[in-house]
């Protein structure tokens, strides 16, 4: 028995759920879900449904998630046509059923974007982002060759500006979100992360063609400033990480054509 | 079975240094001739993975996850302790360990706790070399905060998000590897079983969790990096797929695996709200610096609003039963402290099946004395989880909390090398047995992933195929592989074919009631005995009457979790026969015929060592071995922080 400010709540739900198979059409199937606690979490909610399913014979409905609390960006449901659901500032999986209303009809979708494809119902693969990080999203430091820690001071507001950035959780949203299919808030977010600590100069031009251009090559489109992104950010990621990158990446490019031999670009400085 | 820890002689402090210099080492151009396998992605697989890379081994690396750096190491929140001394409060390496070995209630091993005391610093210079954004003082140098069980300030942090932060350095120095080429990874690969040959780990097998292929993997030597079982439980601060799956398949392929009855209950975590819940959320132990913990005196006053309850009618518990660590005590005490509590009938909250279970953590004192912004500052992003979660603003109204399953301190049987009884066969992180005794302290645990896979794992593995032929690994067709390949399609297929009428869910939650109420923050013989007769039934009857909806050739989360429940309900039995077994009370252990007026009485003639257990077949009870416990350099004392 559950009891939420001193009586029981919960809803009835109609809930229009995407279901598809790897590199087949999907559709919408439509369901009914009696009983919702408002206490529940809206994965707790598809976990209902699921067992519903599962009582019935039918198959479940796929979907990411792993930590449940807003950390690993793993979640990634478009619910009533906005990524990770109405509220600001929160992830799917922290997204609890009190806001929303009895008898009301939600729409569940995976994340839509060129370069998330379906892997299957909701889930979808987000491995393009991953190649991007693997492009030049690091500090080169082997193991066991870090110099002492504190002979490297980094201002507080840099430190702080950085971890701003750090925040980000690699979910896609921002990818999900945009008409455009970009992901410049993804990867203004991890350059910024790095280009600007002391630690990040020495790969700092290198780092940002390198990643701005796997980032091109992934899929994504591009950034025209729609600003749906930030709007959509779990984490709260704004617009200026674009902005900055843009800076980054213009400055790099210029770097590179005045120190340039000739000989075609690596992608690096 | 034979269990040798391996410890170096010598004094303590030199142990780790002479140990190393008479490791051997392995040319250049021949490591690219091994191939090492490392499961899981979290601290200690993809700090492992990415330093092998580095020194040149051929390394694959697999998680279940979509990307590495999704590991649940992710969620860790208050911090990671280090013995740099910048606070010049005293610290050392010295009482680091002190206070580790303390904090683990005198069952871990001395030597590997004081290697972590050790390493720890190199940590920290790795990670801000790497780019983690810790906290920093105006001068720009590193801040420190304080943390439970110990009295320095030695915990680096990165706001509420240590963990993300340390594993997005990790993952960095992983994707670089991964981007070089030098380390294949595997995402939505599952390990399901380990592959033997003349005795020696070397391979896995694994299944493609998008496509259902399972497929086995050779390798010269296998790391196995999968975190802890706190999901035994259900209910736990775990991620949805933090399973015991690969540890076990190691442990039925003869892997000891040591003392599964030392869990931890972390005392600040949210309420449990309902009967659909999926996850406990942990609140950081950071909060216990500012937040008092309290609950009414007097029953009577448990429904009242906070706000309506007189402060003399309050009852500080930790700060007057502990006054020297006050809310601060280490987390096994605080959790049955707020146990006693709500047995007591004056837990708060809203009732859950009749009753209250929570306590409150009130930050109204430290909003008086420092300002709401400062608190906001320290804490913000909790408290908005708190609000996300609970629908309550923490700044007004205290926060409640109640203890949850959140680590396990027990895991895979490793000796000093952090290689298993099975040769070849290495394991790191929370996988592994060997530094947290029966209790961790907070902001331990990632030290310790970090410290196995960065600056441990490095060179042992190396000493370890410094004595294997190059080149000498088991082809895939070997009958051990095609053996291994066989049992696991056999078992996907069984799970696929019972078709019953209960699901996986199902069974995780019956198995999580039982292992909580008879096998959690107190344990006694009656109870314990009667969940292994529990666990065995349930145990039949979901190999009779589960039902695994999906298909074997695509995602199935549903197969998934069925193959995780089925290990859980064998590895419960086990945890549950060893808290029996372990007759006596330490740490996170509290066996209530063993006690002083509520404090754990451990009992170091008896029980001074690390319980092993052998897999003895399918429906057997597994059989106990003993590694004794040796401290050469510690006084074994009654822990106390009153």
């Amino acid at each position: 028995m559950v009891q939420e400010n001193g009586k029981e709540t919960t809803l009835a739900l109609k809930l229009r759920v995407w279901r598809q198979r790897r590199g087949q059409p999907g559709a919408f199937e439509e369901h009914a879900l009696a009983a919702v606690p408002t206490s529940a979490s809206f994965l707790e909610m598809m976990d209902m449904l699921n067992e519903q399913l599962i009582k019935q014979g039918k198959d479940t409905f796929a979907f990411d998630h792993d930590c449940r609390e807003g950390i690993c960006g793993m979640c990634s449901m478009t619910i009533n046509g906005m990524p990770h659901g109405p509220l600001p500032g929160v992830t799917t999986c922290q997204l609890h059923m009190r806001n929303f209303r009895d008898g009301e009809t939600i729409t569940v979708e995976p994340w839509r974007a060129r370069a998330f494809p379906v892997i299957k119902d909701l889930a979808v693969d987000r491995s393009a982002f991953d190649k991007v990080i693997q492009s030049g999203g690091f500090i080169t430091v082997r193991t066991g060759s870090a110099p002492e820690a504190n002979n490297i001071p980094v201002p507080k507001p840099v430190a702080d500006e950085a971890m701003d950035a750090a925040e980000c959780i690699g979910c896609g949203a921002c990818v999900a979100s945009c008409k455009n299919g970009s992901a410049m808030l993804f990867v203004g977010a991890k350059i910024n992360h790095l280009n600007i600590l002391p630690q990040g100069q020495a790969e700092r031009d290198r780092r940002t063609l390198a990643m701005v251009k796997t980032m091109d090559e992934a899929g994504f489109g591009n950034c025209t400033n729609y600003g749906e992104c930030q709007a959509h950010c779990p984490k709260s990621i704004t617009l200026d990480v674009i902005a900055k990158l843009n800076r980054d990446y213009l400055r790099a490019r210029v770097k590179e054509f005045f120190s340039s031999t000739g000989k075609p670009s690596k992608g690096g400085d | 079975m034979k269990l040798d820890p391996k410890t170096p002689a010598g004094p303590l402090a030199d142990k780790w240094n002479n140990h190393k210099a008479k490791l051997r080492l392995v040319n250049p151009a021949n490591r690219r001739k091994y191939h090492i396998i490392v499961v899981g992605s979290g601290l200690a697989g993809s700090a492992s993975a990415a330093s092998f890379a580095e020194m040149g081994y051929e390394v694959s690396c697999f998680c279940y996850q979509d990307s590495p750096r999704r590991a649940h190491s992710i969620a860790a929140q208050g911090g990671i302790n280090a013995a740099k001394n910048y606070q010049n409060d005293g610290d050392s390496v010295r009482r680091l360990f002190q206070d580790t070995i303390k904090g683990g209630d005198y069952r871990a091993r001395e030597a590997n706790v004081y290697r972590l005391a050790q390493v720890s610093a190199n940590i920290i210079d790795q990670c801000v070399a790497q780019g983690v954004p810790f906290a920093r003082e105006y001068g720009g140098l590193l801040a420190n905060r304080s943390f439970g069980g110990a009295q320095v300030s030695r915990t680096f942090y990165a706001r509420g998000q240590t963990g993300q932060q340390l594993l997005l350095g990790a993952y960095s120095a992983l994707s670089r590897q991964i981007g070089l080429g030098a380390v294949k990874m595997y995402t939505r690969h599952e390990m399901l079983d380990l592959v033997l040959v003349d005795g020696k780990a070397k391979g896995i097998v694994t299944r493609d969790l998008v496509t259902g292929a399972v497929e086995s993997w050779s390798a010269d030597v296998v790391v196995v990096c999968t975190g802890g079982y706190g999901n035994v439980f259900y209910l736990s601060t775990n991620a949805q797929g933090c399973n015991v799956t690969a540890t076990f398949r190691a442990h039925r392929r003869g892997a000891g695996f040591a003392n599964p009855c030392y869990t931890q209950i972390h005392p600040t975590c949210i309420p449990v709200h309902g009967e659909d819940q999926s996850k406990l959320t942990l609140m950081s132990e950071s909060l216990r610096n500012d937040g008092r913990v309290w609950v009414p005196k007097n029953a009577a006053d448990c429904a009242k609003p906070a706000a309506d309850i007189p402060e003399e009618a309050r009852d500080y518990f930790l700060e007057r039963k502990y006054p020297s660590y006050g809310n601060l005590a280490p987390r096994d005490i605080a959790s049955r402290a707020a146990k006693e509590v709500c047995d007591e009938g004056r837990g708060v909250g809203q009732l859950v099946d009749g009753k209250r279970l929570g306590v409150y953590l009130d930050f109204s004192a430290a909003i008086k004395r420092l300002g709401e912004a400062e608190i906001r500052a320290r804490y913000g992003n909790l408290f908005d989880m708190y609000e996300n979660i609970t629908g309550e603003n923490a700044y007004k109204q205290p926060m409640r909390i109640f203890p949850a399953v959140h680590y396990t301190m027990g895991g895979l049987w490793v000796d000093y090398n952090l290689q298993s009884n099975i040769p070849g066969l290495f394991v790191g992180g929370e996988a592994n047995f060997s530094d947290h005794g029966a209790n961790r302290l907070g902001a331990s645990a990632l030290m310790q992933g970090l410290a196995d896979g960065y600056f441990v794992l490095p060179y042992t593995v190396t000493d370890y195929l410094a004595g294997e032929k190059p080149g000498s690994r088991p082809s895939k067709d070997a009958p051990e592989f095609q053996a291994a390949l066989k049992d696991v399609n056999d078992r996907v297929a069984k799970l696929l074919s019972i078709n019953g009428t209960k699901s996986p869910r199902h069974y995780h939650k019956a198995l999580g009631k039982i292992t909580w109420e008879k096998c959690g923050m107190a344990r006694d013989k009656a109870s314990l005995e009667g969940a292994i007769r529990d666990l065995q039934a349930l145990r039949d009857d979901f190999w009779k009457n589960v039902k695994v909806v999906g298909s074997g050739d695509a995602l199935a989360p549903e197969l998934e979790r069925a193959g995780r429940v089925a290990d859980f309900l064998d590895f419960g039995i086990m945890m549950c026969l060893d808290a029996l077994t372990r007759e006596e009370s330490c740490g996170g252990h509290f066996r209530t015929e063993h006690q002083d007026a509520g404090e754990a009485k451990r009992d170091d003639a008896q029980y001074a060592h690390a319980a092993v257990w052998q897999w003895t077949g399918d429906g057997q009870l597994p059989a106990r071995h003993t590694e004794p416990l040796v401290y050469e350099e510690t006084q074994l004392s009654t822990r106390s922080y009153k």
